[in-house]
């Protein structure tokens, strides 16, 4: 849970004159065709939007994934993108948006408001949307980096492969390795004489 | 400059103000909360005050004063180009009696701050049109800006709700006639 499985499938792509066959799973080919058509419906309530429209833009690309495709009826949608903080008033409006999507559907919390209510504890706000609909990735960040959010992404897709419903945090990834100070040009002041 | 509004105030009102201040040309007058109307419609019509601009309304809440609340009307003059904050204070400690006379037929733009000091602050203002939440939805219970109001309370989750609420007695440009509805019945039409 909440970590990307090795891909230990075997790809051969074959030449026009050549045939062949391939065997699988009826669910293991269901799973590999839904994760690259994900059509996702946006929910965007608050600031997390500005790095939703960084993911959509090319600098990112979530097109890249097959997830690229908004439809803004749910009922076309299976991918529920939660982008923001949700108040206790719209938490049925959204709760009556999942209920209209078709199965099977997917819910992406974006960003520590729509995962747990991040720092607003007050009476208005509703403490995560796993208190109103099921969630299957949760990107925590306020708001996430684009990469973050292309993790949380991928590992939707990968839940999807697997056919795994459980829900998954995506993890913050390492810093990149310190340079040590050896390696830096010591700027110094020149000594007065 | 506009010292002189309060000057007016006093000389007209007498012992319902009851309190002014006035400082870099920002004055202030604290009146009975039983004439708050009266001394609102008086600003609004006196051609030395033409107070024709509703600019804010609000409430300050100071829980250990008695009354405990202070009701803030912010006005301006567009012609003569001064502004006033009217205040009154209503209200017993436990929030109870804090209740004020509207002057949605003064300034049509008070409507909604009123229902707004209402669903944030409970002050209930006699005669208001239509006094309902205006943020918080119609299962709320309490007024969360009160002071007493626990920070951390959750309110339980309200189910989907078919339909609209009433919109009475306005009609659907919601009592503000200068809002967006009211362009439409203009001379396209």
């Amino acid at each position: 849970m909440g970590d990307l499985t090795l891909n230990n499938t075997t790809t051969h792509i074959l030449e026009g004159s050549e045939t062949g066959f391939a065997t699988t799973r009826v669910d293991a080919l269901l799973g590999w065709a839904r994760k690259y058509s994900l059509f996702a419906y946006p929910f965007v309530t608050a600031c997390c939007g500005m790095e939703f429209m960084a993911l959509a833009s090319p600098r990112f690309d979530h097109a890249r994934f097959g997830a690229e495709a908004p439809r803004f009826s749910p009922r076309q949608a299976d991918l529920l993108w939660v982008v923001g903080t949700i108040s206790q008033r719209q938490a049925p409006a959204l709760k009556r948006i999942y209920e209209q999507m078709m199965e099977p559907k997917y819910v992406l919390a974006f960003g520590t408001c729509a995962s747990s209510g991040g720092f607003y504890d007050n009476y208005t706000t509703l403490p995560g949307i796993d208190k109103v609909i099921p969630v299957d990735v949760y990107v925590p960040g306020c708001p996430p980096r684009p990469e973050a959010v292309i993790d949380g992404l991928l590992l939707l897709q990968d839940k999807i492969a697997r056919g795994d419903r459980r829900p998954a945090i995506v993890k913050p990834r390492e810093d990149p390795k310190v340079i040590s100070a050896s390696n830096l040009v010591q700027l110094r002041r020149k000594e007065l004489t | 400059m506009s010292q002189q509004l309060l000057d007016i105030l006093k000389s007209t009102f007498g012992d319902a103000v009851l309190e002014t201040h006035s400082q870099h040309g920002d004055d202030t007058a604290v009146v009975a909360a039983s004439r708050w109307a009266e001394i609102a419609r008086f600003l609004r019509n006196d051609p030395r005050c033409d107070m024709d601009l509703f600019v804010d309304l609000c409430a300050v809440d100071y829980p250990r004063r008695e009354p405990r609340f202070e009701v803030v009307l912010h006005i301006y003059s567009i012609g003569k180009k001064h502004r006033l904050r009217l205040k009154t204070r209503v209200g017993d400690q436990d929030g109870d009696g804090a209740e004020l006379d509207t002057i949605t037929s003064i300034w049509e733009g008070a409507n909604w701050l009123e229902r707004e000091t209402y669903d944030m602050m409970g002050i209930v203002f006699r005669g208001h049109p239509d006094l309902r939440r205006i943020l918080l939805y119609s299962e709320f219970v309490g007024h969360p800006l009160r002071k007493d109001y626990p920070a951390d309370r959750t309110q339980p989750l309200v189910p989907y709700r078919e339909g609209y609420e009433k919109v009475a007695p306005f009609g659907p440009n919601e009592g503000m006639s200068f809002g967006r509805q009211t362009h439409r019945t203009g001379k396209f039409e």
